[in-house]
């Protein structure tokens, strides 16, 4: 099959590939850029372990064709740690305890992430809502909206770590 | 995924003008979020992708006050959930999209997309029935505008021909006295639905002067459930004839079952919602201005 050209931006750093057309945009960041953070669970559009920010938005990077992710910039879990220093998220995710196995967790704080650049102040069902698209087998659905409500509710707590 | 060859246009003349070159040797991709599993599924295997996701004069949404709203076939489910205009205008839309999928799913999903795939479970084409929305389909030969309720053939199913692409949404001016609902019933809010029923209420000196009733996840299309809209038309609406319109609808859905419920409850369902959503629809009637 005929490789094309894309050219993303992945956590800032440029690419340009040759890829499969019949590739998605996780297979791309996973195999073609060697970065596994971003996770595979049902390949279905349903689990959202391959939640990944395009261009400001969460998606699912398993539903996507990495040839729309021409000309994007991305952010996975690998660019939300800032020389060395965890972002808020991760570290709110820590300090609750908020996982388990750890599997939904880089999609989830994906998804946090963008939900909260969204809107700074949601309330819980809010959050709730927007978190659905976040499933997780180890029944982990109370830590983990804490840890999100926290940094929400105390936007100051974390950014004095951040530096 | 199979092998396929991924043709991507910024044009509408030039989707079309390929799709007339390829005809069922090809597939549009807009913003994929069902066709890519399908594709991974290997349930489809098209020679060429034709990725349209990009075209800007897809995108837009226009409204005035005689032909109402114009929505391109690439507006994405975020921009209709999160629209000041739709929300002044139809505010069902809005609030059905909160239920459509997730977050991801709509940020990259389109409005087109959803209604083309025809699955019988969609959220989004009994509000835009009962709305009376239309659907402007075109081809390199021409183009034509449909009913969206004569879309659906089948499960998955459209009358939308090979070469053709679905190009607009044009829903009319919402009418005065007018209230408009949608209910669906899933295991988790955004999960597979189980059923859902949208209703529309238009009351003229206290009679529901017009009823519309649609469907869905209960038969293969999106289906209008025309002798409940019977009961309920002509008459002043009371508990009493929304309860015969809900067993009248349950009565006309042609449900299957699966893995996620059995025909019998899914009719239960229907009941359930219809009597909700008429409730609902009726209160926002009155509200709604003359």
């Amino acid at each position: 099959m005929e490789r094309k050209l894309i050219k993303v931006r992945v956590n800032g750093e440029p690419h340009e590939l040759w890829i499969k057309p019949n590739i998605t945009l996780v297979d791309l960041l996973r195999n073609e850029l060697g970065l596994t953070g971003t996770k595979i669970g049902c390949i279905s559009n349903s689990c959202g372990a391959c939640t990944v920010i395009m261009d400001g938005m969460a998606i699912k990077s398993c539903s996507i064709l990495a040839m729309q992710a021409d000309g994007k910039e991305v952010l996975t879990v690998e660019g939300l740690a800032q020389d060395g220093t965890l972002h808020p998220l991760q570290q709110s995710f820590i300090d609750h305890a908020a996982f388990q196995c750890g599997f939904c967790t880089p999609g989830k704080l994906m998804s946090a992430k963008a939900l909260l650049d969204e809107n700074s102040n949601p309330t819980e069902e809010e959050l709730r809502r927007d978190m659905e698209g976040n499933l997780c087998r180890c029944t982990g659905y109370v830590k983990y909206i804490e840890a999100i409500m926290d940094i929400a509710q105390h936007p100051g707590k974390y950014s004095a770590k951040e530096g | 995924m199979r092998e396929f060859e991924y043709l991507r246009v910024n044009t509408v003349k030039e989707a079309c003008s390929l799709l007339s070159e390829h005809k069922e040797e090809a597939k549009i991709l807009a913003g994929g979020q069902s066709l890519l599993t399908l594709l991974k599924m290997n349930i489809l295997s098209p020679s060429y992708l034709i990725d349209i996701k990009f075209i800007p004069e897809l995108n837009y949404m226009d409204f005035d006050d005689k032909d109402g709203l114009r929505m391109g076939a690439l507006t994405n489910h975020r921009t209709v959930e999160k629209s000041p205009l739709l929300k002044e205008k139809f505010p069902v839309l809005p609030e059905t999209e909160l239920v459509v999928a997730s977050v991801q799913t709509r940020n990259w999903g389109t409005i087109g997309g959803t209604l083309v795939h025809a699955d019988p479970i969609g959220d989004m084409a009994p509000p835009l029935i009962v709305l009376d929305s239309r659907v402007k389909l075109v081809s390199s030969g021409g183009e034509r505008t449909i009913p969206l309720t004569e879309l659906f053939v089948d499960f998955f199913m459209t009358v939308i021909e090979e070469d053709e692409i679905l190009h607009e949404i044009q829903i009319p001016p919402l009418p005065p006295r007018t209230g408009v609902a949608y209910q669906k019933f899933s295991t988790i809010e955004a999960g597979i639905k189980i059923a859902g029923a949208a209703v529309l209420v238009k009351l003229e000196d206290g009679v529901c002067k017009d009823a519309k009733i649609a469907l869905s996840a209960v038969a293969s299309v999106p289906m209008r459930s025309i002798g409940a809209e019977g009961i309920l038309k002509g008459k002043p609406i009371n508990d009493k004839l929304i309860e015969q319109a809900a067993q009248m609808a349950s009565t006309e859905a042609d449900p299957v079952t699966d893995m996620h419920a059995t025909d019998e409850y899914r009719r239960e369902l229907v009941k359930v919602l219809v009597r909700r959503a008429t409730k609902m629809a009726l209160e926002r009637a009155k509200a709604a201005k003359s």
